[in-house]
C-alpha cells in the first residue's frame, strides 16, 4: 500500500484529520515580519478563503502551508502530514495531494497548452488524462495554442489545470483572478466550484471581497502578518451590527458639513466613518436612516453631490476593522 | 514511456528551443557564418604583393620600375603629404625615399613592412649590380591542415560547445527561476534529478546537429577534413559539452535575474574567447601566463579537437586535456549542485 493509499484510507476511516492545521506561524524577513503569529484549522471539504490588501502576509502564508516556505517558528499539519526537508518520500508523496497554483508563474511561453498540462502530468503517478483537465478549466479548444497566446484569463486557467491534473485532495490558489476581467474571473470561480462539487477542499487568497463573499465559506481577514478576523462571510458581516451601509458626500461651499456625533445619533446610524472624499453610515434601518439624513443636511443647508447605499460586504468590514479600504490599503 | 517526466521535460526543453528562431540562428546559423566569413577572409591565396611607395623626386620613375618587378612588391609614386598618412594606415608597406643614400621608410614593429624592406633592398641591390654567392633552390610544400581554416574550425567548434553549454543552459535555467517556473516545479513531486538531467539531455542531442552541420558544412565548403576516428570526436565533443553544461549549471546557480547571469556568462567567457586560442594560437601569450591559459577548459578543448581533427591523434594521447575538461565539468556541476537555489 502506498503512503498516499494509505494517508486516504486514514482520512475515510476515522474522524477526518482538517486539511490544515497550523499554530503560530512566524515569517521574519530582513525588514518586515511578513507573518506574524497565525493559527489556522481549514476543514476537508470547505473552501476558505485568505482575505487582505497587498503586504498582508497572504502569500506568505500560503507558501508556507504549501511547503514553499520555512517558517521562522510554528507548526504546519497539511491532511494530516508535516512538511520535511528536501525531497524527502514523505514530502513527495504530500505532494502528490495537493494542487497548488502559484501568484507569480509564467509559465513556459513556447508550449503549447497541451504539451505544457502534459508536462506537470508526468510529474504525478495518478492524475487526469490531458483531456480531462483541459475539459475541467474549458481550454480544449486551445489545446494547440501557445500559452504567449492565451488572454490572461486563459493562461489563469491553464495554471489551475496544471494544479488540476494531479486529482488533489487540496487545492491552493493564490490571488487566481488578479487582474482578469469579469467574464474570466467569473469562468474560473465555475472551475473552482466543479472541484469543491467532487469533495475538494480549496484554500484561496485574494483581495477581492467579492470573491471571497461568493466562494468561502469561511474568511480570514489579514492584515500586517495577522488574522484580525475570522468567520463565515454572513458572520463576518453581521459582526459590523448593521446590514446596511449609506455612503454620501457633500458639494462644495454651501451649508456645513454635520458632526460626526449628529449623524451618529441619527435614527437606525450604528456607526461613522468619515474619510477625505465621502462619509460612510453603518445602517440598520435604512428606510428610517436616510430620510433623517436628509432632514439633518437641510437643515444644514448643505447640498449633496452624492449618495449611495448598499448591503454590507467583506470591504465594510475590512474598513471597519483597520479604518483603511481594502483596495488602496 | 513518453510520459515519464524526463522524456517531458527534455522534450519542453527542446521544444523551448527549436521553437526561438533567434536560438537556433546563434547555436547553429552564427559559427557557420564566423567560419565562412574568417575561412574567405584569411584563405591561402599565396602571399600578397606587399606595396611600396616611392616619394615623388627626381629619379623616382626608375626606382619605380625596378621594385615593381620583384614579384613580391608593387610599387607606385607618392606624392610627399600622401605618403605620411599612407604608411601610418598600412597601404604603404614601405615608403622609399630616392637620394643618396636612399631611405627606408618604415615601421619596423610591422611584419609585412620588414618583409617590404628586405624585398626592396634585395631588388635594388641586384639591380646595382649585386650576386649571389651562394646557389640555392626553393622546395614549395603545403601541408594538409596547415591552412588557417583548418586551425579555425576546431575553435569554432570548441567555442560553439561553450557557447550552447553556458547559453543554452544558464539561460533557461535563470528564465525558469525569474518566472517562477522552477518554484512552480517544486511544488509537484518532480524531482530535481529529472529536471537537471533534462537539461543535459537535450544538449546532448542537439550536439549531433550542432557538430555535424559545422563539420559538414566545414568539409563541404572549405574541405576541412577529420582526419582522426570519428568515435574519438563524438567523446571528445559529448565530454566537452557536458563539462561546459556544468559550467552553464553553475553559472545559473543562484542567479536570480536574467542581467545577472548574462554579466557572469560574459566573464567566464569573454576570457576564453580571447586566451583559449579559438581563432589564434594562444602560443602568442607571454610564458608567464602560459599555465593559466592551458588550465582552461576551453584551451583543452580546442587543443584535444586539434589534435583529433588535424593531426589524427587517437584518444590515449589525449589524457592531459580531456582530464582538463572532464575536470571543470566534475567540478563545476558538483559545486552547482550544492549552490543551486531552487526557487
Amino acid at each position: 500500500m502506498s503512503a498516499v493509499e494509505a494517508g486516504r484510507l486514514h482520512a475515510a476511516s476515522s474522524r477526518p484529520v482538517p486539511a490544515v492545521r497550523c499554530t503560530g506561524l512566524v515569517k521574519r524577513y530582513a525588514d518586515v515580519v511578513a507573518v506574524d503569529g497565525i493559527d489556522l484549522t481549514i476543514e476537508t471539504g470547505e473552501c476558505f478563503g485568505l482575505l487582505g490588501p497587498n503586504g498582508a502576509g497572504k502569500t506568505t502564508t500560503i507558501e508556507i502551508l504549501e511547503g514553499l516556505t520555512v517558517p521562522d517558528t510554528g507548526s504546519v499539519e497539511v491532511l494530516g502530514m508535516r512538511w520535511g526537508k528536501g525531497e524527502g518520500a514523505a514530502n513527495q508523496a504530500l505532494r502528490e495531494r495537493l494542487g497548488i497554483q502559484l501568484q507569480e508563474t509564467q509559465l513556459a511561453d513556447k508550449l503549447t497548452v497541451e504539451e505544457t498540462v502534459r508536462l506537470f502530468r508526468s510529474f504525478y503517478r495518478k492524475s487526469h488524462t490531458v483531456e480531462e483537465v483541459l475539459a475541467l478549466v474549458e481550454l480544449e479548444e486551445k489545446r494547440k495554442a501557445w500559452v504567449v497566446k492565451l488572454s490572461g484569463g486563459q493562461k489563469q486557467r491553464l495554471a489551475v489545470a496544471c494544479a488540476l491534473v494531479s486529482r488533489p485532495e487540496l487545492l491552493f490558489l493564490d490571488e487566481p483572478t488578479t487582474g482578469l476581467d469579469p467574464q474570466s474571473r467569473r469562468q474560473l470561480w465555475e472551475v473552482i466550484g466543479r472541484f469543491r462539487a467532487q469533495g475538494g477542499t480549496v484554500l484561496l487568497t485574494t483581495h477581492y471581497m467579492e470573491e471571497a463573499e461568493r466562494l468561502c465559506d469561511r474568511v480570514a481577514i489579514m492584515d500586517h502578518g495577522k488574522v484580525i478576523a475570522l468567520d463565515s462571510t454572513p458572520r463576518l458581516i453581521a459582526s459590523l451590527g448593521a446590514e446596511h451601509v449609506v455612503e454620501f458626500a457633500l458639494a462644495g461651499g454651501a451649508g456645513s458639513a454635520p458632526e460626526a456625533a449628529e449623524l451618529a445619533a441619527l435614527p437606525g446610524v450604528r456607526s461613522v466613518r468619515p474619510s477625505i472624499d465621502r462619509t460612510a453610515l453603518t445602517v440598520t434601518e435604512v428606510h428610517r436612516a436616510v430620510p433623517a439624513l436628509m432632514a439633518l443636511l437641510e437643515r444644514r443647508n448643505a447640498e449633496l453631490s452624492m449618495l449611495t447605499t448598499h448591503h454590507a460586504t467583506l470591504e465594510d468590514v475590512f474598513v471597519s476593522l483597520t479604518g483603511r479600504q481594502l483596495r488602496d490599503a | 514511456m513518453r510520459d515519464h517526466p524526463l522524456v517531458q521535460l527534455t522534450l519542453a526543453r527542446m521544444r523551448e528551443f527549436y521553437r526561438e528562431p533567434e536560438a537556433i540562428f546563434w547555436v547553429f546559423g552564427f559559427p557557420i557564418v564566423l567560419a565562412f566569413a574568417l575561412g574567405i577572409a584569411f584563405r591561402n591565396r599565396g602571399p600578397e604583393e606587399l606595396r611600396v611607395g616611392v616619394l615623388r623626386s627626381s629619379g623616382d620613375s626608375e626606382l619605380v620600375q625596378i621594385l615593381d618587378r620583384s614579384p613580391m612588391l608593387t610599387a607606385a609614386r607618392v606624392e610627399p603629404d600622401e605618403a605620411r598618412a599612407q604608411l601610418r594606415s598600412g597601404r604603404l608597406a614601405l615608403l622609399v625615399v630616392p637620394g643618396d643614400p636612399l631611405v627606408y621608410r618604415y615601421d619596423p614593429t610591422r611584419e609585412e613592412s620588414r618583409l617590404a624592406r628586405l624585398g626592396a633592398d634585395e631588388a635594388l641591390q641586384r639591380s646595382r649590380g649585386r650576386t649571389d654567392v651562394a646557389s640555392v633552390s626553393d622546395e614549395k610544400v603545403t601541408e594538409p591542415g596547415s591552412r588557417y581554416i583548418d586551425f579555425l574550425i576546431p575553435g569554432l567548434l570548441g567555442m560553439n560547445l561553450m557557447g550552447s553549454g553556458l547559453w543554452g543552459i544558464g539561460f533557461s535555467v535563470v528564465q525558469a527561476r525569474t518566472k517562477k517556473l522552477l518554484k512552480r516545479f517544486m511544488a509537484t513531486p518532480m524531482k530535481r534529478s529529472h529536471y537537471l538531467s533534462s537539461f543535459i539531455l537535450s544538449r546532448l542531442l542537439f550536439l549531433f546537429v550542432e557538430v555535424a552541420a559545422l563539420l559538414g558544412f566545414a568539409r563541404w565548403v572549405f574541405g576541412v577534413g577529420v582526419h582522426g576516428s570519428l568515435g574519438a570526436m563524438a567523446f571528445i565533443t559529448v565530454l566537452g559539452s557536458l563539462s561546459f553544461a556544468g559550467l552553464g549549471m553553475l553559472v545559473a546557480s543562484r542567479a536570480r535575474t536574467i542581467e545577472a547571469v548574462s554579466g557572469l556568462m560574459n566573464l567566464v567567457m569573454l576570457p576564453m574567447w580571447i586566451l583559449s586560442g579559438t581563432f589564434f594560437s594562444y602560443a602568442r601569450f607571454p610564458d608567464v601566463i602560459q599555465p593559466f591559459v592551458k588550465a582552461l577548459p576551453l584551451t583543452a578543448l580546442n587543443d584535444a579537437l586539434r589534435a583529433v581533427m588535424i593531426d589524427g591523434t587517437s584518444l590515449t594521447q589525449l589524457g592531459a586535456p580531456l582530464a582538463i575538461v572532464a575536470g571543470w565539468g566534475i567540478v563545476s556541476f558538483t559545486v552547482a549542485l550544492k549552490i543551486f537555489r531552487w526557487r
